[in-house]
């Protein structure tokens, strides 16, 4: 966190909207950075608030952190509140542009608060001190003889209380005190976190008047659909526009900057019809004619591609963790299982497709969009319009809502396809992603073959344990020579298995990348949970033991897992190891909490099954149940449960709206989501041929969340991992079949 | 030009009478409650109501609906009128159903539909009929759970503002189920029935 100060009194107040007389703490960057420089007197430090108080007692708390449906928009505020002492009824929240001073605005990795936690905490914390001040010296007591609650500041000794709107003009004369001293509550004293609260947007969004990207409405504005090259890496050759340009509205139409490989976060390239409104674009856009280069990932075919990767996985690999022997071994093959695991590229499809708006002028620029990185994409825009770094702030980014982005959001391209468009034009322009252009150049989790063999052992575990994976990493966005993923990567449920093994080998491959890979919530956890839930599972069918046990025996005793001892070069999510450790306990309790809450091993109806599986990812503990039934070829999913132990909650009702997706989500991965690739080109193009879970698919759902005062684990994500497995497992275990392929409409009607 | 009844006011549109409602709506009217989400009748985020039936504005051409009543997420009421205050509205914050809520106008348009049709559904009439509705964020077990709650609480009054203030339930120019001899049936019509239904009816 940078360093928070005292703006009361700075000029831009009256701009910001804030009545005089306002207490406001805002953040500024460490002096000597390139930003801190430029930004005095610069337009975007016009919000460059936190914390603001009116005299009149109301609150306006700043959410520096992208809503894309996880709450955040109501936990960051909330937090803040619990340490300010404010009202929830008194605070209203206004969304952060992209500024540096908020530190880090990348909303992903289920990060918010995961990271964040305590910093958020330091801005309330710090505003409370001084409103605490102010009123010890209006009543000329002691700071001890004072304390804030409820939206005043109140004299211990005789009751006397001032509201923070009174205190307000005093603070704004203080100077705060340093963050990193202030005394933070206890968990104990805590009154607004852990505990449900209004939500920020739900009324807006209840009245139709909550505004996405796709909302935004300027005068003079065009609509842009653009037309990307069929390929990745392809280029247009030509094209006629003529017959596009009579279509009734259409105003123009622009080719796309050229863009090659790598792509990072930059748009496709690719040939645009802009025009008056979203219906004349898209008839334009019919009727225009264009030659590609399709360049030279036309041959790549998924199918075939899946088929190699399965046979690089059957192949020893590059180490990525070991420790004792599994090759000089000589395996009991009865008691042995060697198991492959596909799954196959997934895509986000967010329910709002990407859809950025862009004005520029000269060097000004105006960008509305549904991001999860502002800053990112401040900074690429940046790049794009050849500003120098301290031009930055010539770029104002304001943050809208997103309809929903699973990772996909994160990336700029559509947001760097506006401003190319704006600036070609000189009109606003908004550019709006059909379904079919979001499905066929979207950021696909990658296509992966996963493979695992152990052997039992005498006292039901197992150990000379191979874990090995192949699929093409997401460091091919930048580097096109990217054969491996990242040890950041492979931390994703792989290089950190937490069993008490004494002989293991965990392996990577190196592999070619033809579509654009990217972070689909929870990334590589995504495969290596299915592989990881799905082994254990068939391992405990071997060994004629209850899943749950098997898990508990190869989790073994109570104890803090370091991945670093097998020589992995662990980053644990980007958290300290030792206060959010790989705790064997807090996984084993929640593997029996969810055996005993869905009653796993209860008699069941013949053709039905209850499937249950585990992972930690991004700091957080979940474990997944899921019963099916399989009649006729059909499988039916008849009830879901997770358990979480996220540690400490902050909104209880938002960690079960999380679950809760995450269990459809899941269930979309597991039983029906396939992006197949052919010639280089997506096949499937809407939902009727990338169906996603619908309501009737969706069964009875219960979530199960831990009591804990642990600092906070990761939320958005966690979720996902176990999901897809605890029903292939139910399958198995209802069907005898047993799915190593996903989706499991290969082989089941859904 | 086209005229209808937007939340009970008439409109005029001088638009292409081949554009779909949403984008009339969105571009033209500046309403954006409704929302875009796959463009071709699959996903429910564009659903209005027509004359109290729910429909996809994105398959449904401006020309289809010409003298029509519309009623959109920010036309939806109580009996009495109130905005915002229909008994799926109340029961979709108690229940806190959207996550992102993108794809939340067009489930409560359709739910609205649903209870006016049948006041008191079962589950698999609740299934059936929302089965056309995607939620991406997976709020789907709320979704059933606020709909059952709305059905209890309000019995059948969750009439949309316009259907409500034309007062008049069997008008015969409505669109009618393809299986009439079903009472309990409820559809959701794309453009093309519903302009074939229309014509129908007219002949
Ligand atoms: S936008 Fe999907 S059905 Fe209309
Ligand atoms: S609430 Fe996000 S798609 Fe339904």
């Amino acid at each position: 966190m940078n360093a928070i100060e005292n703006v009361s009194r700075r000029g831009f107040l009256k701009v910001a909207g804030i009545s005089t007389g306002a207490f406001v703490l805002g953040i500024s960057l460490p002096v000597g950075t390139a930003q801190a420089k430029s930004s005095t007197g610069a337009l975007s430090h016009e919000l460059n608030f936190f914390v603001s108080i009116a005299s009149d007692s109301m609150v306006t708390l700043v959410c520096h952190r992208s809503e894309m449906g996880q709450g955040i928009r109501t936990s960051v505020p909330q937090i803040i509140a619990e340490e300010l002492e404010a009202d929830w009824h008194k605070v209203t929240v206004v969304q952060a542009k992209a500024d540096a001073k908020y530190g880090s605005q990348g909303t992903a990795g289920s990060a918010s608060i995961r990271n964040h936690f305590t910093s958020i905490r330091q801005i309330g914390a710090v505003a409370r001190d001084m409103l605490e001040q102010a009123a010890a010296n209006i009543w000329q007591v002691p700071r001890s003889a004072v304390k804030a609650h409820k939206h005043y500041v109140v004299h211990s000794a005789t009751g006397e209380k001032i509201s923070f709107g009174e205190l307000a003009s005093h603070a704004a004369k203080l100077t705060p005190p340093d963050s990193k001293t202030i005394k933070l509550k206890a968990n104990s004293d805590f009154s607004l976190i852990g505990k449900d609260v209004k939500l920020t947007d739900l009324d807006d969004i209840v009245a139709g008047k909550a505004q996405y990207a796709q909302d935004i409405q300027l005068p003079d504005m065009l609509i842009a659909t653009i037309v990307r090259p069929p390929v990745v890496g392809g280029k247009v050759i030509s094209f006629d526009a003529s017959e596009a340009l009579k279509v009734k509205g259409v105003v123009n139409v622009i080719a796309l900057k050229t863009r090659s490989i790598p792509v990072g976060i930059n748009p496709l390239g690719g040939v645009a019809v802009l025009a008056n409104n979203t219906w004349a674009a898209i008839e334009g856009r019919k009727k225009l004619k264009i030659k590609w280069q399709l360049g030279d990932k036309q041959n790549h075919n998924s199918n075939e591609f899946s088929k190699q990767l399965v046979k690089q996985v059957n192949q020893q690999g590059e180490t990525v963790a070991s420790k004792g022997d599994v090759y000089n071994h000589q395996y009991n093959e009865n008691n042995t299982i060697a198991a492959t695991y596909t799954v196959p590229y997934i895509h986000h499809a967010p329910m709002e497709t990407p859809a950025a708006t862009a004005v520029v002028n000269g060097k000004k620029c105006t960008i509305w969009a549904g991001t999860q990185n502002p800053q990112w994409a401040k900074g690429t825009v940046a790049r794009e319009l050849g500003l120098e770094k301290d031009e930055q702030d010539n770029i104002e980014l304001n943050v809208t809502l997103m309809g929903g982005a699973f990772g996909r959001k994160s990336k700029a391209d559509f947001i760097v396809e506006a401003v190319e468009l704006a600036k070609a034009s000189k009109r606003p322009v908004k550019v709006i992603w059909s379904r079919e252009d979001d499905i066929q150049h979207g950021y696909y989790h990658s296509i992966s073959a996963n493979y695992c063999k152990a052997e039992l052992t005498a006292n039901g575990s197992a150990d000379h344990w191979i874990s090995r994976n192949a699929y093409p990493p997401i460091g091919w966005l930048w580097n096109a020579e990217a054969k491996v993923p990242s040890d950041n990567q492979l931390a994703l449920g792989f290089g950190d298995i937490p069993f008490a093994l004494k002989n293991l080998s965990i392996e990577k491959h190196a592999v070619d990348s033809f579509v654009r890979p990217g972070w689909v919530r929870s990334v590589a956890c995504i495969n290596n949970g299915f592989a990881l839930g799905s082994f254990v599972d068939e391992l405990a069918v071997k060994a004629k033991l209850p899943t749950r046990q098997m898990w508990l025996n190869l989790l073994g005793a109570d104890r803090h897992v370091d991945p670093n001892d097998n020589g992995f070069k662990y980053s644990n999510y980007n958290l300290d190891l030792a206060a959010h450790p790989i705790d064997t306990k807090r996984m084993k309790d929640l593997i029996n909490l969810i055996s005993d809450k869905a009653k796993v091993e209860q008699e069941l109806p013949e053709n039905q099954g209850w499937g249950i599986s585990f992972l930690r990812s991004f700091g957080s503990f979940v474990a997944a149940a899921t019963k099916v039934e399989v009649v006729n070829n059909k499988v039916t999913v008849l009830e879901m449960h997770t358990a979480v132990d996220c540690g400490i909650v902050i909104t209880p009702d938002r960690v079960k709206a999380q679950m809760e997706g995450a269990m459809v989500f899941g269930l979309s991965i597991a039983l029906m989501g396939e992006i197949s690739v052919k010639d280089g080109q997506v096949q499937q193009s809407n939902f009727h041929d990338y169906p996603v879970a619908r309501i009737g698919q969706v069964p009875e759902m219960h979530v199960h969340i831990v009591k804990s005062d642990a600092p906070p684990g990761g939320i958005g994500e966690p979720g996902v991992p176990p999901v897809a497995p605890s029903i292939t497992n139910a399958i198995y275990h209802a069907s005898k079949t047993r799915i190593r392929d996903l989706p499991v409409s290969k082989v089941f009607t859904v | 030009m086209i005229k209808m009844t937007l939340n009970n006011k008439p409109v005029e549109l001088d638009v292409n009478p081949q554009m779909p409602l949403l984008y009339a709506l969105r571009d033209e009217l500046k309403l954006t409650g409704t929302k875009f989400g796959c463009g071709a009748g699959q996903c429910g985020a564009c659903t209005v109501h027509v004359n109290g039936q729910a429909m996809r504005s994105c398959v449904t051409p401006v020309s289809a609906i010409a003298e029509q009543a519309i009623t959109t997420i920010e036309g939806l009421a109580d009996h009495n009128g109130k905005l915002g205050e229909s008994a799926v509205q109340i029961a979709w914050r108690e229940f806190k159903v959207p996550q992102c809520g993108y794809c939340q106008s067009g489930q409560m348009m359709s739910a609205a539909a649903l209870l006016q049709a049948i006041p008191q559904p079962s589950d698999e009439q609740i299934i059936e009929h929302m089965q056309g509705n995607i939620c991406r964020c997976g709020t789907y077990k709320r979704i059933k759970a606020a709909i059952k709650s709305a059905a209890t609480h309000s019995s059948a009054s969750s009439l949309s503002a316009s259907h409500s203030a034309t007062g008049n339930s069997a008008d015969s120019t409505l669109p009618v189920s393809t299986s009439p001899s079903n009472k309990s049936k409820v559809e959701v019509f794309s453009a093309s029935q519903f302009a074939s239904k229309k014509q129908g009816a007219s002949s």
